[in-house]
Parts: structure tokens; sequence; C-alpha cells
């Protein structure tokens, strides 16, 4: 479904090299875990994969159910399916959330040429993702982001995802900040979206989020390329001797 | 002191054309008055302090400079509204257009027509705060203004007015040179909500006196549309009486030149004085500024001027915001931020905020920033499917939000986001 090739990107100013030729393919109904010490380019990857300015892909390519989404802008890879659960949601004083997530789901239903959301329908099923995540409508009704904690403001970040329905979905570090009760509720969400037709992409520091949003893969990220691949006991293996010993049996 | 030789011309070319009305009845002492002011100051010019960021020559030409005027809004701003419409076209009221100012329920008279009537109140009033208001600052325009006025309203409420009171001012001459005088009086404990709309003029000068006296609540709503030729010099002078409220907002789109001056006095203790605005301007031949000066004079109050622009395309805006803090105004709390999102490397904000303070035990804070959009949260926007233009309109909307939340009324409120959410549609890219 995601396949990414060779994949190499520069930070646009430093012309610093970040991810130095990265191969990696998630299928359709998968949940692969991308683990790896800081500074290995996690983040980096899932800004490319999602559009964000300021990186310079300089070589190989990332496509979506064989389109090519590098040359897309981030709201035509959104409309493609492309989702990021940001490491740190932006507030956006003055902007309702529901003002928000409903502009969203419409530009993407019209970007792919389908009928728009109405209001109530937007509402009816907005309120019933909601109470699954345990978000209240006084949530709902606040400025995006504005005023919400660390687990409001992933949990915020779930909900989009359930509304916006993507192909992929990509997890940057969303257990950060967060104490078992409120990584056990994201957990929930997102496992309550896995289904045979969606891919995810979790990145993530610790092995913990793992235990709760159990992977079919997990590759080992460092220096901007995969040095391992394996299953869940990958993460394991990470959480009892670190990554010192991974990073030497590669080099 | 004698006048520089080019301010006197300046003076003498703009006096020209205008003539005191030839029955000012009781006005006649204030006119006379405010004409010496006139003649003593002098018209502004590009070196006086507080012009150095907007040029005034259009304001003291002898003639206006000509502005096409459009086609009115289908629906006009306030439209859906339960409010008392008083029009004016070129700055003349047209009663045909306008509602019954008696549905107001409070006294409701016109300037032109109550010069031959004796009004105690007004004639203690008119000109009066406009006078006050000249220290430390000169403001000629509003002196020119209220000696040479043509019509405007003298308003008093003695209780909660039954509905808000629109002053609307058609704009269809497009060589019309309008000078509007409005004042209002606020008996102790009554209410009022001032809307005002409308280009005007071709040239528009008005002057609001506005007196509160205790307990009394002023609110007023104000949107500059709509021409882009328009120019126009407002001010507000406002003083303010024991636990009195003053709340402003100005919504300011479009307009080649626009000067909108208000004029604070807390004069009684536990006051509240809030003056917000919100400007979109797009291209070099847009100019707003908003010069504001609030006097603390008492115990204990409130004062907040909260300024938001967003410039495109060369456009200028300016804020020049001081805050005054009298000998014995203890406990003053007093907050300014003014704050420009400039949405291209052409436009500009020219920013002049000043704080002077004389009492020991007070609170006062204030900031100005001038920025881009961020790119982050465009980025977070754009992530969730948002095209850029519609990102763009929805970091512009959670930029000016501050301002706009110091209107009230939550209808009121709707009704601006709305409109700047069309302006904004309109001027894309």
């Amino acid at each position: 479904m995601l396949e990414i090739k060779n994949l190499r990107a520069s930070l646009e100013e430093e012309g610093k090299e970040i991810l130095k030729g990265l191969t990696l393919t998630v299928e359709a109904g998968k949940v692969h875990a991308i683990m790896g010490p800081n500074g290995s380019g996690k983040s980096t990857l899932s800004y490319v994969l999602a559009g964000r300015g300021g990186y310079e892909v300089t070589d190989g390519s990332a496509t979506l159910l064989g389109e090519d989404i590098l040359g897309m802008e981030p709201e035509e890879r959104a409309a493609a399916g492309v989702f990021l659960a940001f490491q740190y949601p932006v507030e956006i004083p003055g902007v309702g959330n529901m003002t928000f997530l409903r502009t969203a789901v419409n530009a993407q239903r019209k970007a792919r040429g389908e009928e728009e959301m109405d209001a109530a329908t937007f509402l009816k099923v907005v309120r019933e993702k909601a109470k699954e995540l345990n978000i209240d409508a006084e949530m709902l009704k606040r400025p995006v982001n504005m005023g919400f904690s660390g687990g409001e403001k992933k949990r915020n970040e779930i909900l989009q995802m359930a509304m916006l329905e993507p192909r992929v979905c990509i997890l940057d570090e969303t257990d950060s900040g967060l104490d078992v009760d409120a990584m056990k509720l994201v957990a929930d969400g997102v496992n309550a979206m896995r289904s045979p037709d969606r891919g995810f992409l979790v990145i993530t520091h610790y092995q913990r989020l793992l235990d709760h949003i159990v992977p079919d893969v997990v590759h080992i990220m460092v220096d901007g390329r995969i040095i391992k691949t394996g299953g869940p006991e990958l993460a394991l293996e990470v959480e009892k001797n670190g990554y010192a010993d991974l990073i030497g049996e590669a080099a | 002191m004698a006048l520089p030789q080019a301010k006197l011309t300046a003076t003498e070319v703009r006096l020209a054309g205008l003539s005191l009305p030839s029955a000012p009845g009781w006005t006649r002492l204030a006119r006379e008055g405010a004409l010496a002011r006139v003649q003593a100051m002098g018209m502004p010019g590009r070196r006086d302090e507080y012009w150095r960021f907007t040029d005034p020559a259009d304001f003291v030409s002898a003639e206006p400079v000509p502005a096409t005027h459009h086609a009115r809004q289908k629906i006009p701003v306030f439209d859906g509204m339960d409010r008392v419409r008083l029009v004016f076209v070129d700055g003349v009221f047209d009663a045909a257009a306008s509602d019954d100012p008696a549905l107001a329920g409070i006294e409701i008279t016109r300037l032109a027509e109550a010069q031959g009537q004796d009004i105690h109140w007004a004639a203690d009033l008119y000109g009066t705060l406009e006078a006050r208001g000249q220290e430390p600052v000169d403001r000629p325009l509003a002196a020119l203004n209220t000696a040479f006025a043509t019509d405007g309203f003298l308003i008093r409420a003695t209780g909660r007015a039954e509905k808000p009171v629109n002053l609307i001012y058609r704009h269809e001459s497009d060589s019309s040179d309008a000078i509007l005088h409005h004042v209002i009086k606020i008996e102790p404990g009554a209410d009022l909500t001032v809307l005002e709309n409308g280009p005007a003029a071709a040239r528009f000068n008005k002057v609001m006196e506005v007196e509160i006296a205790d307990g009394g609540a002023f609110h007023h709503v104000r949107v500059q549309g709509r021409d882009h030729d328009r120019r126009a010099a407002t001010h507000i002078f406002a003083r303010l009486g024991r636990e009195a409220t003053f709340k402003s907002f100005t919504m300011t789109a479009n307009g080649a030149l626009t000067r909108n001056e208000c004029v604070i006095e807390l004069a009684g203790d536990d006051g509240v004085a809030h003056v917000a605005g919100a400007c979109v301007g797009d291209g070099a031949d847009f100019h707003h500024d908003d010069t504001v000066f609030v006097t603390h004079d008492a115990e204990r109050c409130e004062s907040r001027q909260v300024f938001k622009k967003v410039l495109k395309n060369g456009a200028t805006g300016v804020f020049q915001g001081k805050i005054l803090v009298q000998p014995g105004a203890q406990k003053t709390d007093g907050y300014q931020i003014s704050q420009s999102l400039l949405l291209d490397g052409d436009s500009q904000f020219l920013v002049k905020p000043e704080l002077e303070i004389y009492a020991d035990d007070v609170a006062c804070s204030h900031g100005s920033t001038s920025g881009a959009i961020d790119e982050t949260a465009l980025f977070y926007l754009r992530s969730r499917g948002v095209p850029r233009a519609e990102a763009v309109d929805m970091m512009v909307l959670s930029f000016i939000a501050e301002a706009v939340e110091e209107i009230e009324s939550e209808e009121i409120r709707g009704e601006i986001v709305e409109r700047l959410v069309q302006w904004l549609a309109r001027h894309r890219g």
C-alpha cells in the first residue's frame, strides 16, 4: 500500500542529509512500527511523507497505492489517504475544532469528487466518534487544541484520523507526554480503526505503546536507514537491551 | 506661537472652502472656539509627531480626491438585526430612507435641526470632549469638524435603549466631502449600542463625542467599508464616569486612507474601556492608521487596546497607542496589544506604542508584533486536507480572533466573522 524505496532527503537550509536510502513497505491491513534512537530521522520520515516544507527529497520514491505522493501538495496527499498524527499538535486560536474538522472532511471529499457531508450527518458522526475517544462536547466547541492537555491533544488527533478515514495512518510519537490511561484511550482509538484496507506506520521511541497497539512488523531505524526488521519480539529486545547492540550488529 | 508658513498656507487652503453655518444657534460658541483652535494648531503636516506614519495631505486638500462609489451591498452588514437605522447619503441625513428615531426609545435629535432648539445637555457637550482631547496631542481635524460639521445626531440615553442605533453612511457622489459630528450622552445606569457602517463619502471627517455617566454603558461596533478610493478621518472622544463601560470595535476593509483616532478619558473610579480593531488590507492603495490615547485619571480602571492588521500586496498599517496614567490613578490595569500579519514582503506595519505612568501601583503591559503566517500551523491545516488558500484564510481568522472577541454580542461577532470570511475569499492569492 505505502511503498518507500531508497528514500533520501535533506534539510533544505543546511543541506544536511537525514534520510539516507530508506526502504519500507506497509501492506494494507498491517501495522508497522518504526523504532529508533533520537536523531535517527523518524520524525523527518513522517514529515517528508506528509509533505511538510523545508525538506528536499534527493532520491528514491514514495507511493501510495501505486501513486507517487512526493510530488503532491500536503492537502493532495491528505485527500489521497495520507494522515499524520503530529507529535506536537498545533494550537490554533479562533478556529473552532468542529469548523476545522468539517472543513477538512469536506475539502477531502471535494478533492476526491465525492459529495460533501451535510451538517447534520457530520454532527452525528463526529459525536459518535468523539464519545468513543472520551472527547466531550465542550472540547469540540473550543478552538483547535487550545487549552487541551497533552492527552486531549493526542485524542483529538485520533478523532481527526477517525473522521478523515485515511488509507495510511502515520503516528509520530503519539505516546509522548501521555500517562498510561491516556495512552490506552489513544491505542483503543487506533485499534478500532485497524482494517484490512488500511495501513499504519507507528513511530515510537519506546516499546510501551506497542503493548497497546500490537504491530505486525517492527523496524529499527538508525541514521536515516532501516537497519533491522522483525516481528513484535524485536521491540521487546530493544526494551531490554537498548539500541546499542543492534547498532553494533549492523555496523 | 506663530505657525510655520507651510502650515499656515495649508490651513488657509483647507478653510477657504468652508463656512460656519448661517444659523448655528447654541453651537455658535463651540464652533467659533473650535475654529480658533484650528487656526492656532494649523492643519496636520507630515512633520507632526503623530503624522509621521500617515500623510495627511488628502485630508487637508481643498477638494477631496474623487472616489468611485460601488453599488450597495445586496445584504448590508447588520441587516438581520433589529435596530433603528439612521441613514446618511454623502453626509446628509436621509429621513425617508431611515427608521423613525423614536423607535430606539431614547432621545435622538438631528444636529442640523437642533441648533435652533434649546438642548442644554448637548450645548454642554458639543465640542467639549474634542477640546479636552487636544491636550497633550493636537487633533486639528477634529477641531475642524466641530467648527464646520453640517450634520449628525445628538443622542441621549436615560435608560436601556430598546434597540441599537445603526448609523448608516451611504456613498453615492464621487466627489462628496462629508463632515459629521455626533454627540452621545449616556446618563447614569443607561445602556446604548451604536452600530456604524458604510463608506460615507469620497472624503469623510467624523467626530463622535461620548459622555458616559456613572454606571452607564456604551457599546460601539463599526464596519468601515468598502469603496477602495474613500478616505476617512474619524475621532471618538469618550469620557467615562464611575463604573462606566465603553467598548468599541472597528472592522476595516478597503479604503485608500483611514485614520481612526480614539481618545478615552477614564475620569471615574472603576471604569472599563476597551477599544479594538481589525483591518484587512490588500494593495499599495490601502493605508490604515489607528491612533489611540487612553488616559487613566481615576482608581482601579481597566483599559484594553487590541488591534490586529492583516496586510498584503503592499498595504500599510499604522498603530499609535498610548496609555497615560495620571498621578493618583492607582490600581490601574492597562493593556495594549498591536499585531500585524504580513502576508508578503511588500506590506508594512508601523507602530508606536507608548506608556507614560505617574502612579506607582499600576499594572500596565503592552506588546507589538509583526510576522508572517506560522508555517507549522499552516502545514497542520493542510495535512488534514484543507487547501492552502483556505488554510491561509483560517490562519488569518485565527490571528484576528482576539480583536473580534472584544465584541460582546455573539450575533454581531458572527456577522463580522462572516464578512471577513467573504472578504478573504475575494482576496485570495
